[in-house]
């Protein structure tokens, strides 16, 4: 299983076509307490960089982006009654959404997870 | 022909961010900086959600010297106490030294200007004026702008105005004061407020006796030979104090009060959240130049006597919307689900038109809900109302709701101990 990063600090990991999609480290520290996530339905078409899912922390709402084209499968249900989670595990039991990716070349486009530290480091 | 082009005044924003007396204490707090009515500031500590949870159980403290402190005076027989009548619908008047009461500069319109509190000084402050000098005594750094003899006498006010519109409101009151009346606005004077239950614990041992004022009067202390004005207010809904301290001097008063094991720096993001819950309106989103105090449901702010006198500045529009009643009212609303719903959402009507405006919203810490302030009709701003916002395309519902949502812990006269 591979990990990928966009510079909007979402990350997905891919297992075979299926890739599971959230926000980083540096994300949720940035944002802060997190209140309300607002996931995708399944079955929602998404294109690379739509935006997919809605964070509200205490402060304000930001937009999630989807680092890959796909369709999506689940979105991660524990995050209506736990928003919190993304604080605690941002890059694990808080993820956002599955979804089945239809162009797995977008991947090349994305950067690994030394690539993102040094992105995260000249910010 | 064309109209004629004539150029705005630069804009605050226009001028990078100014530095306060504590920007790098907070910055060695670990403090997030932003900026914010033009000062760079901290938005948070360790977090939005703890400090404002802090603040409701123990005692918080906030840098708010971005605000502007102003004192007024008489020179030569001129009538402060007027003066300040003719611009402001408190009654001044009937303000007892020491006594500090919360009031609103008013436009012509009767649009609000400004909101703020106004304190009568007593003849010993630390902005009373050496009568051998005729300067000020303490502390240094008086920046006067009109720096004429002033009559030792006459009654002296001492006014916290917000700190994005204290430009605006000294030229205001410059312009609409009559001769006579000098103001100086205190530039070198920094202000703190300590507000949370365990405030008063942790002030009375560095500053004994303030303890023995109740809400929303003030008085002058020495703390280890610093001149200190303290009042017992804020904009929490907590129990608590504002305290004026010379700009030298705040970092030493700043460490000294975080020592005391009840307090912790606190940042705008929870100063935001807590006066949210505690119903308390935030000027230049709640309250601007096109609301009333009528449609702001700031009617306490209108007294008595200055409403039957009708002789303030925006008397006559506002005192017909009184009694005519206004179209609009602040109300707060609880929403429906967690998604927070936010200053900018509109209020809408089963046709999806817009009827209302959200002017405040977020996630209430001590609610566990998501909360908000909105001008909706008169004919739905009764509690218990049901009614239908937008944001970004999405259909929020909400119930008009009394505020404070939480209730406020102020400790005034008489009351309990």
């Amino acid at each position: 299983m591979s990990r990928y990063f966009t510079e909007d600090h979402e990350w997905v990991d891919v297992d075979g076509d299926i890739g599971t999609v959230g926000i980083s480290e540096y994300a949720q520290s940035q944002l802060g307490d997190i209140v309300f996530v607002d996931v995708p339905e399944e079955g929602k078409e998404l294109t690379k960089g739509d935006e997919a899912a809605v964070v509200e922390s205490v402060k304000a709402a930001s937009d999630v982006y989807s680092p890959v084209s796909g369709t999506v499968i689940e979105g991660n249900p524990a995050l209506a009654d736990t928003p919190g989670l993304v604080n605690e595990e941002p890059e694990s039991d808080g993820w956002f959404f599955k979804l089945t990716l239809s162009d797995p070349d977008e991947l090349s486009g994305l950067m690994d997870e030394i690539a993102y530290a040094a992105f995260v480091e000249k910010l | 022909m064309s109209d004629t082009e004539i150029p705005d005044e630069i804009a605050p924003t226009e001028f990078p961010a100014q530095t306060l007396p504590l920007d790098g204490w907070h910055r060695a707090q670990g403090g997030r900086m932003v900026e914010f009515a033009g000062y760079h500031m901290p938005v948070q500590y360790e977090g939005i959600m703890a400090e404002h949870l802090w603040v409701r159980e123990s005692a918080g403290l906030f840098d708010v010297s971005h605000m502007g402190q102003l004192v007024f005076r008489a020179e030569g027989g001129a009538d402060v106490v007027a003066a300040l009548e003719a611009l402001l619908p408190a009654d001044i008047a009937g303000l007892g030294e020491n006594k500090q009461r919360y009031s609103l500069l008013l436009a012509e319109n009767g649009g609000i200007l400004d909101d703020l509190m106004v304190t009568h000084l007593p003849a010993a402050s630390p902005f009373a004026v050496d009568e051998e000098a005729g300067e000020p005594a303490e502390p240094a750094g008086w920046s006067p702008l009109d720096a004429s003899p002033t009559d030792p006498d006459a009654p002296t006010f001492y006014m916290v105005v917000n700190g994005a519109t204290k430009i605006d409101d000294i030229a205001h009151l410059l312009e609409f004061l009559p001769d006579g009346i000098a103001i100086n606005h205190l530039e070198e004077q920094a202000l703190l407020a300590l507000q949370g239950p365990k405030a008063v614990d942790a002030l009375a041992r560095l500053v004994p006796g303030v303890e023995a004022m109740v809400f929303m009067t003030a008085g002058a202390f020495d703390w280890n030979g610093v001149p200190l004005w303290i009042s017992r207010s804020g904009y929490t809904g907590e129990d608590g104090f504002e305290i004026s301290v010379p700009g030298e001097h705040v970092v030493a008063l700043a460490d000294a009060l975080i020592a005391e094991p009840e307090v912790k720096p606190i940042g705008l993001g929870a100063r935001d959240s807590l006066r949210l819950e505690a119903g308390l309106p935030l000027y230049g989103h709640d309250l601007d130049p096109d609301t009333t105090p009528v449609q702001a449901d700031l009617g306490f702010a209108l007294s008595k006597r200055r409403r039957e006198a009708g002789d303030f500045m925006g008397a006559a529009p506002i005192l017909a919307e009184r009694a005519a009643g206004a179209a609009s009212k602040r109300v707060g609303l609880l929403i429906a689900g967690r998604q927070p719903v936010r200053e900018g959402a509109t209020v809408v009507d089963d046709s999806g038109a817009d009827i209302g405006r959200v002017t405040s919203g977020g996630f209430a810490p001590s609610v566990g809900a998501a909360i908000a302030m909105a001008y909706v009709p008169t004919e739905l701003a009764a509690p218990g109302t049901t009614v239908t916002l937008s944001q970004r395309g999405k259909v929020h519902t909400a119930t008009v709701t009394a505020m404070p949502f939480i209730p406020h812990r102020y400790v005034r006269a008489g009351g309990p101990k």
